[in-house]
């Protein structure tokens, strides 16, 4: 009876006392890691939870120490959008972000081609010059800028001041879409300028399609840029609260709701929320844009 | 006929750059090169918008760093956040991405909640901050005082606001790690195969074989961290500003860096010179000493290019 029983077991390869030590060596290295990654995860998350639990409850609760909320007031999310000026900041954001990325990727493009692909005198030093203004702090260069938007063409209280330079080519966009162009082989071009096709020609038929992928990332950050943009609106727009952007309005949100954290939070998640949005959709995008800029040459 | 030929085609290609050049070529011009020259002529006048502006020499200069009162809290605020902040993120970045690459259950959900952070607008993501941290409230202080730690006062404490401001800079981690995670996929596995032949610990596995390998990354994170920092502007005014209770709205004034200047950037500076106190001139200087410590720290992370292969070819 015995024997019977044995023979399954000896039918697997036997474990030596090496092996074994290895095995469970291995098991406490999984238990380790993924305990870790839990760890990791409560961190990245429970900041968001918190966030949103607190959106849900009332005024008063709000103020004291409890976590869950009592009653779910979903209403506050009403409150938000009831609130004079919420929806036109929405409307300012999508349109200072829509716009502003539009126009950055059609005037990044042609530039970021020229200095992935074409040979000419200054094509390093004009690299250089764009590497260095996407590491330049916006304030360098804001009173100039202020005077000249405000005073001369009298735009302060609008977000055109903001848009308009971006009809000109964004620093980091032409960076990172260079980076991604460099990928592109050179045979592709090649062959499309034996079939007779003009520079401008080749770029729209075959080099746009091919890089829809770093277009997608470009556009994403730049999007994101002006979503989350808190310094240019203040200095453009603070003065007229109907040109306010969503990353503006809200820090006035605590103000006129002074003590209101519920509200505040519903207000912050409303923020939040089309980023996270988007992203789920955009995951591989953004990823290729972080690792292109940082990574690879 | 064919030198000819070779010049007009020459000429059509410099052309050719020069339109597909074009947008950027004015946009550096106009938006970058004619206010950067504006900037220094605005740093030697006086200008508060209104007169028309008139010379003072180095007047604005001695001003800003030697009476002006929140020029050097700004300037120790940095460096202490370069020392302090950057090295932690890169740290915790490496961290968070070597943990990455070892988690193998669930990974797209893991690195998705690791990465999800970074993309918090930051003045959401320093709002709820402020709210978590609050002293009196803030579940992250009920949550210590429950386990018997003392609860720090956070944004509305001098000693902790920036280790405050930290953790939220923690807690964006995902750009790092995604970085870091790339560069540590791409070591190569038979130099791990071999150190371990040669029993090597997992120690010893890191630091001679991850570290060498990875190390033009972690030189290009310290880089950008430091250029992040002198751009660093955003976080510490919303925190400030929420922890210290300051109504949004025309006329009040905000007193800037709280809590006593411990939050205080030098990119605040400008605005607080420039558009709180009307006094251009000052503010150029310090957008001129900002420019400074910006071009220093892009011009080492070009020379070194960590990861940032800039001639391609």
């Amino acid at each position: 009876m015995a024997q019977v029983l044995d023979k399954p077991v000896e039918l697997r390869a036997p474990v030596t006392p090496a092996e074994r030590v290895a095995r469970r060596k291995a098991l406490m290295e999984w238990i380790a890691v993924h305990s870790l990654g839990v760890a990791a995860a409560l961190f990245f998350t429970l900041p968001f939870v918190f966030v949103f639990l607190t959106s849900l409850m009332s005024d008063s609760q709000a103020l004291s120490r409890d976590l869950i909320p009592h009653t779910w007031e979903w209403g506050n999310y009403k409150k938000v959008f009831d609130t004079p000026g919420f929806l036109t900041w929405w409307k300012n954001t999508l349109i200072y972000a829509g716009l502003g990325t539009v126009l950055t990727v059609v005037s990044s493009i042609p530039v970021a081609y020229a200095l992935a692909k074409f040979r000419f005198r200054g094509r390093n030093l004009s690299l250089m010059l764009v590497i260095s203004m996407m590491m330049l702090p916006p304030q360098v260069v804001i009173i100039p800028m202020y005077l000249f938007w405000a005073k001369q063409l009298d735009l302060s209280g609008t977000l055109w001041p903001l848009i308009i330079p971006m009809a000109f080519g964004d620093a980091f966009s032409i960076f990172l879409l260079r980076q991604f162009l460099m990928t592109i082989p050179n045979e592709y071009l090649d062959a499309a300028k034996v079939d007779g096709c003009g520079e401008f020609k080749t770029l729209l038929r075959v080099v746009l399609p091919m890089a829809k992928p770093g277009i997608a990332a470009v556009a994403l950050f730049q999007f994101f840029y002006a979503w989350n943009d808190y310094f240019g609106p203040q200095i453009y727009a603070s003065e007229n609260p109907g040109a306010w952007t969503l990353s503006y309005g809200l820090e006035s949100f605590k103000g006129a709701h002074h003590t209101d954290w519920n509200l505040t939070m519903a207000a912050t998640v409303l923020v939040m929320a089309p980023v996270i949005l988007v992203f789920f959709f955009a995951q591989k995008a953004f990823v290729e844009g972080v690792t292109l800029t940082g990574v690879k040459g | 006929m064919s030198t000819i030929t070779l010049a007009s085609k020459r000429r059509r290609s410099a052309l050719r750059t020069l339109a597909f050049m074009s947008p950027w070529l004015i946009g550096f011009a106009v938006f970058f090169a004619y206010p950067l020259i504006s900037t220094v002529y605005f740093s030697f006048m006086h200008y508060d918008g209104f007169k028309p502006p008139t010379w003072v020499g180095t007047k604005n200069w001695t001003y800003v760093f030697k009476n002006y009162p929140y020029f050097w809290p700004a300037m120790r605020n940095t460096l202490w956040l370069v020392v302090v902040m950057v090295s932690l993120r890169v740290v915790f970045g490496l961290g968070v991405g070597l943990l990455i690459t070892k988690i193998k259950t669930a990974t797209g959900v893991f690195r998705t909640l690791f990465y999800l952070p970074y993309l918090a607008p930051p003045v959401a993501a320093t709002m709820a901050f402020a709210f978590l941290l609050n002293p009196g409230t803030g579940p992250v202080n009920s949550i210590l005082e429950k386990v018997g730690i003392p609860a720090p006062g956070w944004f509305n404490d001098p000693t902790w606001s920036k280790p405050a401001l930290t953790l939220l800079a923690l807690w964006g981690i995902g750009d790092l790690m995604v970085i870091f995670m790339a560069a540590l996929l791409d070591v190569p596995q038979e130099q791990y195969e071999a150190a371990e032949l040669d029993g090597a610990s997992a120690w010893q596995r890191f630091r001679y074989v991850t570290l060498p390998n990875i190390s033009p990354i972690v030189m290009f994170a310290v880089v950008t961290g430091v250029i992040q920092t002198m751009q660093y502007y955003t976080q510490p005014l919303i925190a400030g500003k929420v922890a210290s209770g300051v109504i949004q709205g025309a006329g009040t004034q905000f007193e800037p860096g709280y809590p006593e200047k411990s939050t205080l950037t030098l990119p605040q500076l400008v605005y607080n010179l420039g558009f709180q106190r009307f006094d251009y001139g000052s503010a150029c200087v310090v957008a001129l000493v900002l420019f400074a410590l910006s071009m220093v720290f892009t011009a080492f992370l070009m020379r070194r290019r960590g990861g940032l292969n800039l001639a391609g070819d």
